[in-house]
């Protein structure tokens, strides 16, 4: 099978010493794997998330996705945009779609892009990673790569808010999408099809800003994934899997609870189900461990 | 009273509802909502709205600009669009409560210690000085500027090591950090954007 190319927006939290960057290496161990091959968006910036806009207005941060699309398809021409942060995903898709159906706006995009030499054609489909795992690649193809099957292991599929609306996965229902339990099978785990809080929000940015209402919710995610008998939770998001993962000492402080729950990416239960290494799978990157990962990426 | 906002009172003395189609974003929507409720009902922090997303529509058309633009309600968005995906009228509603703060907040009008209007303005200062943004600064600001300062940084301490320790935060980001290469262009394009925006505000005063 010809390998297969991406233009790649990995975005801030991947970078290294940042929040998610166990997410990146896992990622780039997965895409080894399955012979995808990411071409980062040069000198690409950051999109601003969903939590811009206080001191950005609607143009200067569709400018912000505007330049990415731009120096993607000066660099990377022809090939599809593809990101593994939800917030990324979702700001620079909107914005595609936003700049698309208002030429207007397109218009003063381009004005404000010229002062950095870029012009925008804005033709570039804007992917998620898991859209390429389940449309380009497929459940099949992945469970035949599967050589250390993660048997035994229950694991709560947690899609959150961002990956899954507006755009989602196509195919998939805003309020029970399955293809995150999906995967889980594929690897040999089972999944938790029946997990009241799949598409539950975390807090999203105001888990910084209004951390006791967040965890609230945190709480919630959590305590139903207990209730299911799992083992750990899985995301495809960098916001929810920081925001479940470093907030369980708060709450347990708070109400007495003994979370002590791993929250684990598609792409390092992939890293260690395809027979990579710990290290490859970016578990050291866990502030929970999850010591039953650790010993099949060891067998 | 900042300029802006007095032009705008000026201006849109009759129309509260024509001052939002005009300058907030996808403002324009607000009158597709037939007051059906079910945005109200899906916000993940429901019971911290004092006034849901469907009930500032109604004050909207009602012309309560002041309650409006002053009110934290749109502040406890948290970007979900669960209400996006259920809304009967297809209204794009969390832009409009993103827009609606945006607008608040440059006429100068946004509740005074918001923290989310806070660290949304953090996030975006943050992110213009190189183009990415610098977690551990924006935590910083964040501990200090927004948070009860030293008792926020204390608590959440024990997670700042947990994260130093599983690399995932890097206190030398403090002495410069990732960035754009290109930091003059993109400051140039985004000053740029923010500049026409400015003059299609204008476009607008009395
Ligand atoms: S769901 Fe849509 S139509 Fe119903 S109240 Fe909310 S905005 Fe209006
Ligand atoms: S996106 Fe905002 S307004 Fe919409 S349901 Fe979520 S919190 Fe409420």
């Amino acid at each position: 099978m010809a390998t297969r190319e991406y233009s790649f927006y990995p975005g801030c939290s991947s970078q290294k010493g940042a929040s998610s960057s166990n997410y990146l290496v896992s990622v780039e161990t997965m895409c080894e794997e399955l012979d995808i091959k990411l071409n980062t968006i040069p000198d690409w910036n950051c999109c601003s998330a969903s939590i811009g806009y206080a001191g950005g207005g609607e143009l200067p941060r569709l400018t912000l996705s505007a330049r990415n699309i731009a120096l993607s398809e000066e660099h990377n021409p022809d090939q599809e945009i593809v990101a593994t942060c939800a917030a990324c995903w979702l700001s620079t898709k909107e914005a595609a779609e936003r700049l698309n159906d208002d030429p207007d706006m397109m218009a003063e995009a381009n004005i404000a892009l010229a002062e950095a030499g870029l012009k925008l054609t804005n033709k570039t489909p804007i992917r998620h990673m898991a859209e390429v795992l389940v449309e380009d690649i497929g459940f099949d193809a992945i469970a035949a790569k599967v050589t250390k099957p993660l048997e035994g292991l229950k694991i709560a599929g947690y899609v959150g808010c961002q990956t899954n609306r507006p755009f989602g996965i196509a195919g998939e229902s805003f309020e029970n999408p399955v293809y995150l339990d999906k995967m889980v099978d594929a690897l040999g785990a089972d999944s938790v099809p029946d997990y009241e809080k799949k598409v539950q929000c975390c807090g999203g940015a105001l888990a910084f800003s209004e951390p006791e209402k967040s965890q609230e919710l945190i709480k919630g995610i959590l305590e139903s994934a207990y209730d299911h008998g799992a083992d750990m939770i899985v995301t495809p998001c960098p916001v929810c899997q920081m925001n479940v993962e470093v907030y369980q000492g708060q709450i347990n402080d708070t109400h007495g609870t003994k979370f002590d729950m791993p929250v684990l990416y598609y792409s390092q239960l992939m890293s260690v189900a395809f027979g990579r290494s710990a290290k490859d799978a970016a578990l050291n990157g866990q502030i929970i461990k999850s010591k039953q990962l650790e010993e099949i990426a060891g067998k | 009273m900042n300029d802006l906002n007095t032009n705008m009172i000026e201006k849109y003395r009759n129309s509260f509802l024509n001052e939002v189609e005009a300058n907030v974003e996808e403002g324009e929507w607000v009158k597709m909502c037939m007051q059906c409720g079910v945005c109200s009902g899906s916000c993940p922090l429901g019971n911290a709205w004092e006034h849901p997303p469907q009930e500032l529509f109604m004050m909207i058309r009602a012309g309560k600009r002041e309650e409006v633009l002053s009110s934290d309600s749109m502040w406890m968005c948290t970007s979900c669009y669960n209400c996006i995906v259920r809304c009967p009228r297809e209204v794009p509603i969390t832009h409009i409560m993103h827009g609606l703060a945006h607008y608040a907040r440059r006429l100068g009008m946004e509740p005074k210690e918001q923290p989310t209007a806070k660290f949304a303005q953090l996030f975006w200062d943050n992110l213009m000085k190189k183009g990415r943004v610098n977690e551990l600064k924006l935590g910083i600001d964040l501990y200090f500027k927004v948070g009860e300062g030293m008792k926020t940084a204390l608590k959440n301490k024990d997670i700042g090591i947990a994260m130093w320790k599983a690399k995932r935060m890097n206190p030398m980001e403090f002495f410069g950090g990732h960035a754009v290469k290109d930091l003059n262009g993109f400051q140039k394009a985004i000053k740029k954007a923010e500049e026409l925006e400015a003059a299609r505000l204008d476009k607008h005063k009395a």
